[in-house]
C-alpha cells in the first residue's frame, strides 16, 4: 500500500464525476402541449423585474429578440410593443403581466406569449471581488388558450470568467473596486443579461423547439 | 513515478476532452446579422442617451451593412425603424418601413396592419384639426 493509490483512485473517482456532470441530464420538459400549439410569432412581454436594479426590465428585453428569432421565431419589435402597452395605459411590467391572454392576442397578433423574471440584475461589491450577475425566468404561454408551453431559467456571472488575480489582498481589493465602477459605467449587467437570455431561449435539451424558421424545426433535441 | 505522472496527465487531458465536446455543441449558423440591434432597442426601452437622430443613424449604417455582406435583417429591425422615422415626424417612411417589415416577414401582418391602420387612423384626425 503506497500513498499513490489512494491518490489514482481519488483522480479516477473525480474524472467519473466529472464525466457524470456532463453526461446527467434533467428528466426530460414534457412537449406535448408545445408540439401541439406549433407557435410561429412570440410576443416578448416586459421582463417583470425583482432586482433593485430598474435597467433589468430594458436590459432583459432588449436581449431576447436575438435567441428567440435564431430559434427560428418571428418576434415582435419590443420598442412598438413597448409603445403600444404605454398608449395603451399599461405603464409596467406587472401590469402588463397581468393582462388576460385573449386581450394580448387581439391585440398583438401573436401565437404565444414569452414571460421573463429577471431574479437578479446587478453588480454586488463583495470583500475580495465584485460580481456581475443576472439571473433569468422563462415562460412560455399560448396566447390562444392561456397554456404553459415551456418554462426555464438561465443565469450569467462574472465570476465565471474570472482568472486569479495578482497583486496582494490589497491589489485584490483595488481591482474590486475599480471593477465596480467600471461595471456599472459600462453597464456590464447588460452584456451578461444577453449571455443569460442566449442560455434561456435558445434551443437546447429541454429548452424551447426550433421554430419555423430554422434549420432544425420540426427535429428532437431530447435525442443526444 | 514519472510514468503514474504521465498516465494520470493523459487521463486529465482525456476527461478535459470529453468535456469540451460536450460543451461545444453549438448550434448552426447564425441566421440574420445583428450589429448592434440589441443595444439599439435598449437605449429605445431606456427613453434616454442617444438621440433619435443617432440612433436612425446607428441602424441605417447596420442595413449598408447587412445589404454588402448579403445579410438578413432581424426581425423587428424594419418596424423599429418605422418607429424611430415615425417619431422624427416622417409618418410616410414609417409606413414604408412597417410595409418592408410584412414583405420580409409575412407572418408581421397582424401586428404591422394595426400600426398602418393606427397611423392612418392619426393622419385624418390632424388633418381634419387643421384650420380650413
Amino acid at each position: 500500500m503506497n500513498i499513490a493509490r489512494p491518490l489514482k483512485m481519488s483522480a479516477a473517482l473525480l474524472a467519473t464525476a466529472m464525466l457524470g456532470a456532463c453526461a446527467t441530464k434533467a428528466p426530460p420538459y414534457d412537449y406535448t402541449a408545445y408540439n401541439k400549439a406549433k407557435p410561429v410569432t412570440l410576443l416578448v412581454m416586459p421582463p417583470v423585474n425583482e432586482s433593485p436594479d430598474v435597467k433589468g426590465t430594458p436590459g432583459v428585453w432588449a436581449h431576447a429578440t436575438l435567441p428567440l428569432a435564431e430559434a427560428g421565431y418571428y418576434v415582435l419589435p419590443v420598442t412598438l410593443v413597448d409603445e403600444m402597452l404605454k398608449q395603451n395605459g399599461v405603464q409596467t411590467a406587472n401590469d402588463a403581466a397581468e393582462l388576460p391572454t385573449t386581450k394580448l392576442r387581439e391585440v398583438f397578433g401573436a401565437d404565444a406569449a414569452v414571460y421573463i423574471r429577471v431574479k437578479r440584475y446587478g453588480t454586488s461589491y463583495k470583500i475580495i471581488d465584485s460580481e456581475t450577475r443576472v439571473e433569468v425566468e422563462g415562460r412560455l404561454v399560448d396566447l390562444k388558450t392561456g397554456e404553459v408551453l415551456w418554462k426555464g431559467s438561465a443565469f450569467a456571472s462574472s465570476a465565471e470568467q474570472q482568472q486569479q488575480n495578482q497583486g496582494g489582498p490589497l491589489g485584490l481589493l483595488v481591482a474590486a473596486v475599480v471593477k465596480q465602477i467600471i461595471g456599472t459605467a459600462t453597464d456590464a449587467s447588460f452584456n451578461f443579461a444577453g449571455i443569460a437570455n442566449r442560455r434561456l431561449l435558445t434551443p437546447q435539451y429541454n429548452g424551447v423547439l426550433p421554430g419555423p424558421r430554422s434549420p432544425n424545426y420540426g427535429k428532437d433535441l431530447q435525442k443526444p | 513515478m514519472s510514468r503514474r505522472f504521465l498516465s494520470r496527465l493523459g487521463s486529465l487531458a482525456a476527461v478535459t476532452l470529453l468535456c469540451t465536446a460536450c460543451a461545444a455543441n453549438r448550434g448552426p449558423a447564425p441566421l440574420y446579422m445583428w450589429d448592434t440591434f440589441p443595444t439599439q432597442q435598449y437605449r429605445a426601452l431606456l427613453r434616454e442617451g442617444a438621440s433619435p437622430e443617432e440612433q436612425l443613424q446607428a441602424l441605417q449604417v447596420h442595413a449598408e451593412k447587412a445589404k454588402a455582406a448579403n445579410a438578413a435583417l432581424p426581425p423587428g429591425f424594419r418596424a423599429h425603424l418605422g418607429m424611430l422615422h415615425l417619431n422624427l415626424g416622417n409618418a410616410a417612411e414609417a409606413r414604408n418601413q412597417w410595409e418592408a417589415e410584412k414583405a420580409a416577414f409575412p407572418e408581421s401582418a397582424p401586428f404591422m396592419d394595426s400600426l398602418l391602420k393606427k397611423l392612418t387612423a392619426t393622419e385624418k384626425t390632424l388633418k381634419s384639426e387643421k384650420p380650413a
